[in-house]
């Protein structure tokens, strides 16, 4: 009785499940459509889901990441406060606290921004557009790029130039496919010489730079009459310095403010964590939504194997008469359910890649990738809801009655 | 000491709450190498005593030996060892699986005892050899007819070289010739010594027989031996033809 040792190998347990699939195709190939379904599911949304969070953290870093923004007031959260009813009114931002600010240690560049809207007149059209009061750093700490000519000259911030640079939109309604530097456009009731041309830089998160007609800032504060700021961009050295030159920042405006903190700092890193949370959850949620579709697909599994012990009854007594063992059985019937979740699975995945490529093809903007951990996630789930739903199938086949197996034709 | 010892052996089924008793007092020996059919109306028992002999059932009473070793008391996976080593199957209905060719079929044995795949093909060739149907070794069940369906499965049955083959009906879906020459091939590897058990209804089938137990109402009720009385009625000289047809 030495080979009565030797059983069922691992490979013909395989094999034999292969040909058990194979041996109905139709009810295989809907199977495997109903898993590859739900994993497509995940790993589609899942992409377009951390595609859109890649996509709102590259806008953000192409605002650049080492920036800090400083805006007039401060937004407390701890309610009133004593000194709210007595220091009522924050004070200005001005140039001269932009220029403190550029001198500031760990401070690369800053420049101020002033911002209104205007009617501008130009090669005979006229237009409502967005008009930006900034210096000459802007278009390095923003990282945009010009079209043609050059950007604003280096002069001192409260001597404002009569010059202007065009955002690509307004360049095209006004001038078309002519050349607009060095003609003229009019900012109210004051006439500007073009410099410049924007290159498209498409959405922004804040404002739309192909909409504006950037000015030197004393320039638009006389259009615009006013003194004060809308907010001063700041670009520290590098990125591990935002902390230390935040800090160094508020000291600076405290005391230029007189002791009081009346200003707000924005780093991009706050508002890039904030959003990225956000979005990285929409996406676990997506993802967790689809994933219900798996174990649908795995019920589905433990139906088709509990047709299938039935429909094999006397396959399964034939095994059992010709010596296989209960646990063989459990093995058989097992290595089907994995199987046949296999590769739904890997269909699914197919798919799901097909689906995330269409994603990118019609919105290439969005980087629609799916994630490593959900393709991981989708592929394990659907395995192993295909063989703990396929466990009590493959129980009821080994525990089945030889006898009855047998004798019920 | 005889292959096959049965002492006092007793079977009772639960049907709701009324218990019918299948086998009493079954006290059996048979021989190795013998040929015995077993006889009797429906319901007298004939199958769940081929059941038990084929260790497909347990006994609830009673003592069964085989070769000398007790296997009423063997767990379940030491039982299937012996069926696989041991006992070959052959059913009225064939048993075959559809979805595989009867090469595939008959190797199924080899495949649960793990045997490697070139001892598998070589087994596989000389058991086609055996019955007469090396040509068909690719074909499915549902492409052969019903003669060569149960040749097939003579051929899975005997792969393991058991040392006892049981038939449940072994002709019983197939037309008087067809079934004439498979009970010329079984009688034929009876000859070469493998203990032959057939359980039938059919009397013609059942005279060929060596030895004869009736069964009804699960006690043996008549064991005759032919032996003495020299060869069959109906068919004479069955091995000669046997050995002709296997050309």
């Amino acid at each position: 009785m030495s080979a009565a040792d030797a059983t069922l190998t691992a490979l013909d347990t395989l094999r034999f499940a292969i040909r058990a699939a194979l041996g109905y195709p139709l009810r295989t190939a809907l199977l495997i459509l109903a898993m590859s379904i739900g994993v497509a599911a995940v790993v589609t949304l899942t992409a377009v889901g951390d595609g859109m969070r890649r996509y709102v953290a590259g806008q953000f870093a192409s605002l650049g990441a080492n920036l800090i923004i400083v805006l007039p007031g401060r937004t407390e959260t701890g309610g009133l406060q004593p000194n709210s009813f007595v220091a009522s009114t924050p004070r200005d931002l001005t140039i001269e606290d932009a220029a403190a600010l550029a001198r500031a240690p760990l401070v690369q560049r800053a420049a101020p921004i002033s911002a209104g809207n205007s009617e501008a007149a130009a090669n005979g059209r006229l237009r409502e557009v967005m008009v930006l009061g900034t210096s000459s750093d802007f278009i390095a700490i923003r990282q945009l790029s010009l079209a043609q000519g050059n950007f604003l000259p280096v002069t001192d911030w409260r001597r404002g130039g009569a010059v202007a640079v065009l955002g690509a939109t307004v360049h095209n309604e006004l001038f078309g496919n002519n050349s607009s530097i060095g003609q003229t456009i009019r900012l109210g009731d004051r006439r500007l010489r073009i410099v410049g041309v924007m290159e498209p830089s498409g959405q922004g998160l804040d404002m739309n730079t192909d909409e504006l007609v950037i000015v030197p800032v004393a320039t638009a504060q006389a259009i615009f009459d006013t003194g004060s700021l809308f907010r001063i961009l700041v670009e520290t050295r590098d990125r591990d310095a935002i902390d230390a030159a935040k800090t160094g920042l508020e000291n600076i405006m405290r005391e230029r403010h007189e002791g009081e903190l009346d200003v707000t700092l924005v780093t991009q890193d706050a508002v890039l964590v904030t959003l990225d949370d956000i979005l990285g959850l929409l996406t676990l949620a997506i993802a967790g939504i689809a994933a219900i579709s798996l174990i649908v697909a795995g019920i589905l599994v433990m139906n088709v194997m509990l047709v299938a012990v039935t429909q094999r009854t006397a396959e399964i007594g034939l095994l059992k008469a010709f010596g296989a063992r209960g646990r063989d059985i459990v093995c058989i019937f097992l290595t089907e359910a994995a199987l046949l979740s296999f590769a739904g699975a890997l269909t699914g995945y197919l798919f799901g890649l097909a689906g995330a490529w269409l994603v990118r093809l019609r919105w290439p903007e969005l980087p629609a990738w799916p994630p490593a951990w959900a393709v991981a996630a989708a592929l394990c789930v659907a395995l192993g809801s295909g063989l703990v739903f396929g466990v009590m199938p493959a129980r009821r086949a080994a525990a089945l009655d030889p006898v009855l197996a047998l004798t019920r034709h | 000491m005889a292959q096959i010892e049965l002492e006092n052996i007793a079977r009772t089924f639960s049907l709701g709450n009324a218990q019918v008793c299948a086998l009493s007092a079954i006290n059996l020996a048979i021989e190795k190498g013998e040929y015995v059919a077993i006889m009797g109306p429906s319901g007298s028992g004939k199958s769940t005593l081929l059941n038990l002999l084929g260790l497909l059932d347990r006994p609830d009473a009673g003592r069964y030996r085989l070769e000398g070793r007790d296997v009423t008391t063997l767990s379940s996976d030491e039982l299937a060892a012996v069926r696989r080593q041991r006992i070959g199957f052959i059913f009225q209905s064939f048993h075959l699986i559809p979805r595989l060719t009867a090469a595939e079929n008959i190797a199924l044995p080899l495949v649960l005892a793990g045997a490697p795949l070139a001892v598998r093909e070589k087994q596989v060739r000389s058991a086609l050899a055996k019955v007469g149907l090396e040509s068909r070794a690719g074909h499915r069940p549902d492409e052969l007819s019903g003669g060569q369906r149960q040749r097939i499965a003579i051929a899975r049955a005997i792969i393991m070289r058991p040392a006892m083959l049981l038939a449940d009906e072994p002709t019983g879906n197939l037309d008087r010739h067809t079934g004439q020459e498979v009970t010329e091939l079984l009688e034929g590897l009876n000859a070469a010594g493998t203990t032959l058990i057939v359980v039938t209804h059919d009397s013609v089938l059942g005279r060929r027989a060596r030895r004869r137990l009736l069964m009804v109402d699960g006690v043996l009720t008549d064991d005759k031996s032919e032996a003495a009385n020299g060869p069959p009625p109906a068919l004479p000289a069955p091995m000669e033809r046997q050995r002709g047809g296997m050309q």
